[in-house]
């Protein structure tokens, strides 16, 4: 769950952080306003979406002055980004950020996340930051220092990290240490500061911040809801959470139905080995009912590309085989196409399954093993 | 033989008097685990299931001699179930909660340093030793005694491979769910390393996915050991959408986790057999031990 570069920046700044001046806007005027309370040299308009990568797509434009402001702004609201993280739906852009653009002497990458080793909160430094920063490190792994913040001096660790990248200054550390604290306050499972920068005139800045929140922290969390909210999932993706059913739209032409993630993507591999193309990544919940499956599988009947569905399930502990087979022949009841059904039906439950299919006309045909089974779906699909 | 649990292991159940705690309790009971009873703050000195019902950890360990717990609680409350677990220094600690956060994991983290628990999950489907002891949720119908002992992120791809092996006569030492959660107790590395001393287990499958460093670390651990037993591994996502779901691919770089072409590329390096869909993983484990 991410936030929006401004969302992350006012809880930041709540936490002594500092920032370029700026502030948000809705509309090109609104933006052309928002200069003049900034009372900067140059001004940078920035689209705020949650997906990273927004810099090389385009997202980020300088304009010298408030009515180059007004026009890159006006060229920025409404349009879709697509960027390497959106997937290829893109992102529309309702908010624009207008701040001062600052001089800058140098640009550092910052992040802090959980070490899966130790607990500890993980901080990694590179003296290098910029958009170009994550290329960079894929290159060249020792670019990047890093360090288990394992206490009981949390000051005296960041310092010794920030010194290995070349920084040498208590203003620095003392904001690396104000994030840990929002970073450990706020359920924070990633806090990306890239760049952190260095003005001309020696002030330190968060030019900018991603702020990933862990959903799981929502029951005590009262304003991740709103956040939750604002998450561009498609329609599709947003009814399917809903039900109880982790969805992720795709292109492609063959619709899935598939209890557990590891299943799911295991299928998912298999339709693209054998040159097909899956229309959607899914994951049926083990609290979802046949009622929430019924849901799931309407959403795939009504998408008109999907030319054939494919079901995998393994009936385990907790999703049965034929609780999934009542929620495919609801939906199908409930559709008036006739999109052809290839089952795989295994474990508990797996000939009630086949049967419930039949015998409510399900236009089905069965498989035991998984790879005939994907051969076939594929074949019906209309191959890529 | 097995690994951490068999015959022997006693099992309490924290969260017993809940719907999905009853539930598995029974499951268990009728799988013919050793089951002696449950903690419920508030409810203690009750029965049920025709078991004592305690207060708190300790006084269930002290009373029935337990060193196994099952965590079956609402997110909320598993870290603190977890922690009164571990400090009651039971053997075997298994969460099948899902959705805790990573900050409460934390937690967990730093109360397993230095202790002798080790914990299953969160997460997890739990762990089955087939025919002796199951602690978790998954499915045991197509569960047998035998030599593949399995340890996956997965537990929808744990009950299909666990299926397709004893349909092919390949029975199971012990299968481990180490959970599908950033941070988790037990590995791969700490299963492969208990496979190794455990004579019932001739053929071990890791099962892995996308995200996380434990496939990086297996092939690393198998790397630098001699291992004597083959190692069958299967990594789901090579055509997942890239950076889709988390959006901060630079960290993850950075902090390691790499794609699955790189894991499956790392485990082949160091000796590792690798099954490109559940139905190879059969073939490959029986390619490796001849059927044994």
């Amino acid at each position: 769950m991410l936030l929006a570069e401004y969302k992350s920046k006012e809880l930041l700044t709540q936490y002594g952080l500092t920032v370029p001046p700026g502030k948000r806007a809705r509309s090109a005027d609104e933006a052309e306003a928002v200069c003049a309370a900034l009372n900067a040299k140059k001004y940078v308009v920035k689209a705020q979406i949650s997906a990273g990568g927004r810099g090389l797509a385009g997202g980020i434009k300088f304009a010298a002055t408030p009515s180059s402001v007004n026009d890159e702004a006006a060229k920025l609201l409404g349009t879709t980004l697509v960027t390497e993280q959106t997937g290829p739906s893109g992102e529309t852009v309702n908010v624009v950020y207008v701040e001062a653009a600052e001089d800058l002497a140098a640009q550092h990458f910052i992040a802090l996340t959980l070490d899966p080793e130790t607990g500890a909160p993980l901080l990694l430094a590179s003296a290098q930051g910029g958009v170009e920063f994550e290329q960079r490190a894929r290159m060249d792994a020792d670019a990047v220092q890093s360090a288990a913040l394992t206490g009981p001096d949390t000051d005296a660790q960041i310092a010794e990290v920030l010194s290995r990248i070349g920084i040498d200054d208590p203003t620095a550390s003392s904001m690396i240490a104000a994030g840990l604290q929002a970073f450990t306050e706020n359920d924070m499972t990633l806090l990306e500061i890239n760049p952190f920068a260095k003005t001309r005139d020696g002030r330190w800045l968060v030019i900018d911040a991603k702020v990933a929140l862990d959903p799981a922290a929502a029951f005590r969390r009262p304003e991740f809801e709103g956040i939750l909210a604002e998450q561009q999932l498609s329609a599709t993706e947003a009814e399917a959470q809903k039900s109880n059913i982790n969805f992720v739209a795709l292109e492609g032409n063959l619709g899935v139905i598939v209890n557990g993630a590891g299943l799911g993507l295991a299928t998912n591999d298999m339709i693209v080995d054998a040159d097909g193309r899956p229309a959607n990544f899914m994951d049926i919940r083990t609290t979802a009912t046949s009622f929430d499956i019924a849901r799931g599988v309407e959403l795939l009947l009504q998408d008109k590309s999907v030319k054939a569905l494919l079901l995998n399930v393994h009936g385990g502990g907790m999703t049965v085989c034929d609780t999934v087979a009542e929620g495919v022949a609801f939906a199908y009841s409930r559709s008036d196409r006739t999109v052809p059904c290839i089952a795989r039906l295994a474990g508990v439950n797996a000939d009630w399954g086949n049967q419930i299919l039949k015998d409510r006309k399900v236009p089905v045909e069965n498989f035991t093993d998984m790879s005939a089974a994907v051969a076939r779906a594929v074949e019906l699909a209309g191959g890529a | 033989m097995s690994i951490l649990v068999n015959n022997d292991t006693k099992v309490i159940v924290q969260g017993m008097t809940g719907r999905a705690g009853t539930f598995y309790t029974d499951q268990g009971m009728r799988y013919g685990a050793e089951y002696v009873g449950g903690v419920r703050p508030g409810r203690g000195g009750t029965t049920h299931l025709g078991l004592p019902v305690f207060h708190d950890v300790k006084t269930a360990k002290a009373e029935t001699g337990a060193d196994a717990s099952l965590v079956i609680v609402p997110a909320p409350s598993a870290a603190d179930a977890m922690i009164e677990a571990i400090e009651a220094e039971l053997e075997v600690v298994v969460c099948v909660t899902e959705r805790v956060p990573q900050h409460d994991m934390a937690r967990v983290k730093r109360a397993l340093q230095g202790s002798k628990t080790v914990l299953i999950g969160p997460n997890s489907q739990g762990i089955l030793t087939p025919g002796q002891c199951k602690i978790g949720v998954m499915p045991t119908k197509d569960a047998k005694p035998g030599g593949v002992g399995i340890a996956s992120r997965s537990a929808s791809l744990t009950s299909e491979i666990l299926a397709q092996c004893s349909a092919a006569g390949l029975g199971q030492s012990t299968t481990v769910g180490i959970g599908g959660d950033a941070l988790h107790g037990i590995g791969f590395v700490e299963c492969l390393e208990m496979f190794k001393h455990d004579p019932d287990t001739s053929s071990v499958v890791l099962i892995g996915e996308i995200g996380g460093r434990e496939e990086e670390l297996a092939a690393a651990y198998l790397a630098a050991n001699d291992y004597p037993k083959p190692v069958v591994t299967l990594v789901v996502g090579r055509h997942a959408p890239e950076g889709r779901r988390m959006g901060h691919a630079g960290t993850l770089s950075a902090a390691g986790g790499l794609s699955a072409e790189e894991k499956i590329a790392q485990l082949k390096d160091a000796g590792a057999r690798i099954a490109n869909t559940p139905q190879d993983v059969v073939a490959e484990v029986l390619a490796a031990t001849g059927g044994i």
